[in-house]
């Protein structure tokens, strides 16, 4: 087939391939599970990656597309398909997964065949719900999602697993369930004003939804995905989740989970509701809760003892940045915004395996417990250095072309949001520059600390293309923001567009809501 | 064929399937009789296996039941493929429990002849209440189904659980039968006939008039079947007797006499008795909410996995519920879905839960859970299957009939009960996911006992079951669409989920309102 990577073969491949390899794991030898593993997730990203050179960069429209009816009686389609965001989200999920299985190889000690199949339903899941466009597809690969993770977390996590597991699950569910009726409510929507019932983000899209609905149709969807981001006041199972998650748990939740978050509000939520998504109280919360994880996620990040945590809740506020740049709605802030996406995926998820490596080595990530070991890790420390330095958003790195181009989006409409949010930047090198000096430099005022050997052979190769990624979308980022250009200018448009021309009130509004009986009769 | 009623012959045609199954029945009493050496010793197998053969040769008179047309709605007895489809989950569910029910009974010395006896004739109870057209019939079905189920929940008669659990069944039963006799006294009274389609026509000439005996005889019937179907706050007697019966048991009154109740509920109160809608649905409405609400909040609180599981089960009957309340067309459709799964699940979980339990039926603690997904594979991932579906969470059956309901529900623009409906299930994950954690997130003590392992027959039947489960969460296709055929068959409606748009297709309304 010689337009294998145009056709949806590539992406349904993307699926089928983790699953089948999930249930080899099972079925395999306790201590060949990982080879398994990680020879799949590897294929899946060779598989992947011709898509970013055969993808079309010119056009917002969605490529590799297929529509296969699936469900037929309620009109649910196996629809998938990707333009630029999705196309990046995709390539970042089958980069960062192949890494996370081999950081894995050693720190993964019982029931190795559950968890690399977990991982692999993980992977399964994460493409499907970037690739997915039918809502039902969508729902079902979201919803997925949180078996492997709540089993990952909660078997092979630290002391406080089951607790973090299952706030992990709980927090997810809860944002997701009310999207379910969203979802439902629009389907319901669409049915009565074209007599189709369609699950089709396609048609979905193009539906006329009163503006008084949209608000609460939004926040129905904004929660599940502010949840997943996470936004500021429901952020606070992702420092339990990270911190109790084995590594290539925290790899993947900062790497990809919590980017289905943003790019839920940038598929979903923003053109689906575009009218109270750019409402000036919508937007203004937004920004308010990006700035207060920005600054917050910091401040609580420079005062954490445990680098483990530090890095989790300097998550929150990289993806503050990426929330503010979204919802500037202007083409660097979008562009910013994924591109930082991507950014963070390596990042965090490079600092996650970097100090999963020396966990493995003295069982602890107090920072105190460490100093000096840049003299006998030298290779550690260096790359430590260069992920922390991209993490900080140093010029060079690619943290500072997602953040610089967030900022310049954002100061395009919002100067003040925009003048708040870059004393962020300065807090970032405020709490990563002292643990990289308290960890890798100084004396070594510990004896355990002296007999530390350097990484090894596979620790290196696990590091190697994140480092090289670092430094390569930092000098040349423009190939990555090519393809996305056209498809965040369409979305712009789109959102424009739409959020004029919603109906002041619709034949929708006739929803009833308060047919509760005891309201006594409406008709 | 065409049946004609006033012939009895044709009735027997139409009732082929029970026929069948009381056959088997008394088949099984009497030959148990003849070849058991002493009366408390355990009968051979093939009892048993007699039994499965009668309730699968049921299920082929079942389907022959198609090739029947009776025209007119006067029978005693439905001829629609309502019933026919209950019938099939109703002949399922029993198939099912015979099979995970070995095991256990074989450990509880409860292999005996009468237990199929009892099981085979509350089928039949079940399936005649299912098709019942006449309130008399629903009166003596219900209590054929009533009177087997009293039994068997009290047949460990070694355990003072099992006979405490029996006598406060019998009593709340024989309290709810009372309730709904009374009833259908009252609907005689307003319409004089207990014939369905003749009460139908008199309901809708009485509820133009507001008669106050008809209101009267609706609610007390509701509250009749809302007894059977343990919907609060009536379902005190639920965690009790679900607790104290015999496991396999538990989980066979789980699932058949909720789902022949619904579908009595369904069938009278949905259709027969459409045109007092003003009276039950009010009644539902909050016995739905109510319902979902109590005892998901209850479950959470259980240290026991069986008991967690009776209050699970009647939470389900509160999603059900919306199914009724929605009272359409997909409503229907939606409820027969979710009973055709949740009577899978259902007893797979009660399966799980009797064999983990051990002799004497004493492990059935969480803790009793700790480690058991790695120390039995096949026992834990089943039992995650299970819990999975019976949360609602993609992509098993549950998901796909709760979504069902939603649907339903939206449709028929109860919007609030949707998202009670999501709120509830949410809660419900607390309580299915800590199983999960027990059997896999915690390490077995050392003084575990092993649950045994299961029986070849416990094995292909849970295994079917569980596939049964994903196998219809993801390609629902064709369920959906048979369930979409028989609900509109109950009362013929419009051919789409959704019932017909209040504009004309492709015109954006925009009138305000």
């Amino acid at each position: 087939m010689d337009n294998f990577f145009e056709s949806h073969w590539v992406l349904s491949l993307l699926i089928i391939l983790p699953l089948a390899g999930s249930v080899a794991c099972l079925a395999a030898r306790e201590e060949l599970a990982r080879h398994v593993a990680f020879g799949t997730s590897v294929i899946a990203f060779l598989i992947s990656l011709p898509l970013f050179w055969t993808f079309r960069s010119g056009t917002a429209a969605i490529q590799n597309y297929v529509s296969v009816p699936w469900i037929e009686a309620w009109g649910i389609g196996y629809t998938v398909g990707i333009d630029g965001i999705s196309l990046l989200m995709v390539l970042l999920t089958t980069f960062v997964t192949p890494l996370a299985i081999l950081g894995s190889y050693t720190y993964i000690q019982r029931n190795q065949r559950a968890y690399y199949a977990m991982l692999l339903l993980l992977l399964a899941a994460m493409i499907g719900v970037f690739v997915a466009l039918d809502l039902f597809l969508f729902f079902l690969f979201w919803e997925i999602m949180l078996i492997p993770m709540y089993f990952i977390i909660g078997v092979w996590g630290g002391k406080r697993r089951i607790y973090a597991a299952v706030k992990f699950f709980l927090f997810t569910a809860i944002g997701s369930l009310l999207m379910l009726v969203a979802i439902l409510v629009m389907v319901y929507l669409y049915y009565r004003q074209f007599g189709i019932i369609t699950f089709a983000y396609n048609d979905l899209v193009q539906l006329p939804i009163a503006r008084d609905l949209q608000f609460v149709l939004f926040a129905a969807f904004a929660l599940a995905f502010a949840i997943k981001v996470p936004l500021f006041p429901v952020h606070t199972w992702l420092p339990d989740a990270h911190v109790e998650a084995p590594t290539a748990g925290s790899v993947i939740l900062a790497g990809v989970l919590l980017k289905m978050g943003t790019y839920g509000f940038l598929r979903f939520a923003l053109p689906f509701f575009s009218h109270a998504a750019t409402s000036p109280a919508v937007i203004g919360t937004v920004m308010v809760l990006s700035l207060i994880g920005i600054i917050y996620g910091a401040w609580v990040a420079a005062v954490q003892p445990d680098a483990k945590k530090l890095v989790a809740y300097t998550s929150i506020a990289h993806l503050g940045f990426v929330m503010m740049g979204l919802f500037a709605l202007t083409t660097q802030g979008i562009q910013g915004g994924i591109l930082q996406m991507v950014n963070h995926g390596i990042s965090t998820g490079a600092l996650f395996l970097l100090i999963g490596m020396v966990y493995e080595r003295r069982h602890t990530r107090m920072i105190e417990d460490f100093g000096g070991i840049a003299k006998v890790m030298p290779v550690f420390a260096a790359s430590f250095l260069l992920v922390a330095l991209s993490s900080i958003g140093l010029p060079g790195t690619n943290g500072f072309i997602g953040e610089f181009l967030i900022l310049i989006g954002t100061f395009q409409k919002y100067p003040v949001v925009a003048f708040i949010a870059a004393t962020g930047v300065i807090f970032a090198a405020a709490y990563m520059l002292p643990m990289v000096q308290r960890m890798l430099y100084g004396e070594i005022d510990r004896e355990e600390n002296r007999a530390l050997s350097d990484i090894t052979l596979r620790e290196r190769v696990v590091l190697a293309p994140a480092l090289i990624m670092i430094v390569l979308i930092g000098v040349y980022p423009q190939p990555f923001l090519s393809r996305t250009a056209a498809s965040v200018d369409a979305l712009i448009d789109q959102v424009e567009l739409r959020a004029v021309a919603a109906p002041v009130v619709a034949g929708a509004s006739d929803l009833r809501f308060d047919r509760m009986p005891i309201l006594g009769a409406d008709e | 064929m065409i049946l004609d009623f006033s012939s009895p012959i044709d009735y027997l045609w139409a009732l082929l399937p029970e026929v069948v199954l009381a056959a088997t029945g008394l088949l099984v009493l009497v030959v148990d009789v003849f070849q058991r050496g002493s009366r408390s010793g355990p009968s051979r197998a093939w009892v048993g296996w007699t039994a499965v053969a009668g309730v699968l040769l049921a299920l082929v008179a079942n389907g022959y039941l198609l090739e029947f047309e009776a025209p007119g709605r006067s029978g005693m007895i439905a001829m629609d493929t309502f019933r026919i489809a209950m019938n099939f989950v109703i002949l399922g569910a029993t198939a099912l429990g015979l099979f995970l029910a070995f095991d256990y009974l074989r450990r509880e010395g409860m292999d005996i002849g009468e237990f199929y006896f009892l099981v085979l004739m509350a089928a039949v109870g079940m399936m005649l209440l299912a098709g019942s057209r006449d309130l008399i019939v629903v009166f003596v079905s219900l209590e054929l189904m009533s009177l087997s189920a009293y039994v068997l929940t009290g047949f460990n008669r070694k355990d003072p659980r099992s006979a405490e659990a029996a006598l406060k069944y019998f009593l709340m039963g024989a309290f709810a039968s009372g309730f709904l006799l009374y009833g259908i006294a009252l609907l005689f009274g307003a319409t004089g006939s207990t014939n369905l389609a003749l009460v139908t026509s008199e309901v809708t000439r009485g509820a133009q008039e507001g008669n106050l005996l008809l209101y009267a005889g609706v609610a007390l019937v509701v509250v009749g079947f809302a007894f059977k179907i343990s919907a609060v706050p009536f379902h005190m007697w639920t965690p009790d007797t679900y607790e104290g019966a015999p496991t396999p048991v538990t989980g066979y009154m789980a699932a058949g006499v909720k789902a022949a109740g619904f579908a009595a509920l369904l069938r009278i109160v949905t259709v027969e008795l459409a045109p007092a809608a003003e009276v039950w649905t009010e009644i539902l409405w909050w016995l739905a909410v109510l319902t979902m609400i109590v005892p998901n909040l209850i479950a959470l609180a259980q240290d026991s996995v069986k008991r967690m599981l009776a209050y699970s089960s009647i939470a389900h009957a509160g999603y059900l519920l919306v199914g009724v309340v929605a009272g359409s067309s997909a409503g229907r459709s939606a409820a027969l879905l979710y009973l055709a799964v949740y009577s899978v699940m259902t007893i797979g979980a009660f399966a799980v839960v009797g064999l983990v339990a051990g002799k004497g039926d004493s492990r059935t603690g969480l803790a009793d859970y700790r480690g058991l997904g790695w120390r039995r594979p096949l026992l834990g991932g089943l039992m995650v299957i299970f819990l999975l579906s019976l949360a609602g969470f993609p992509p098993t059956g549950g998901f796909i009939g709760k979504l069902y309901l939603l649907i339903a529900a939206v449709d028929a623009g109860h919007v609030a009960l949707a998202v009670i409906l999501v709120v509830t299930s949410f809660v419900s994950y607390y309580y299915y996911l800590r199983v999960i954690w027990k059997m896999y997130f915690e390490e077995a003590p050392e003084d575990a006992v092993l649950p045994a392992a299961p029986g070849g027959a416990f094995r292909l039947a849970a295994v079917v079951a569980a596939l049964a489960i994903l196998v219809s969460g993801l390609f629902p296709g064709r369920a959906i669409q048979t369930a979409e055929t028989v609900g509109q068959d109950l009362a013929p409606r419009p051919a789409t989920p959704f019932s017909q748009p209040a504009v004309p297709m492709g015109v954006p309304d925009t009138t305000t309102d």
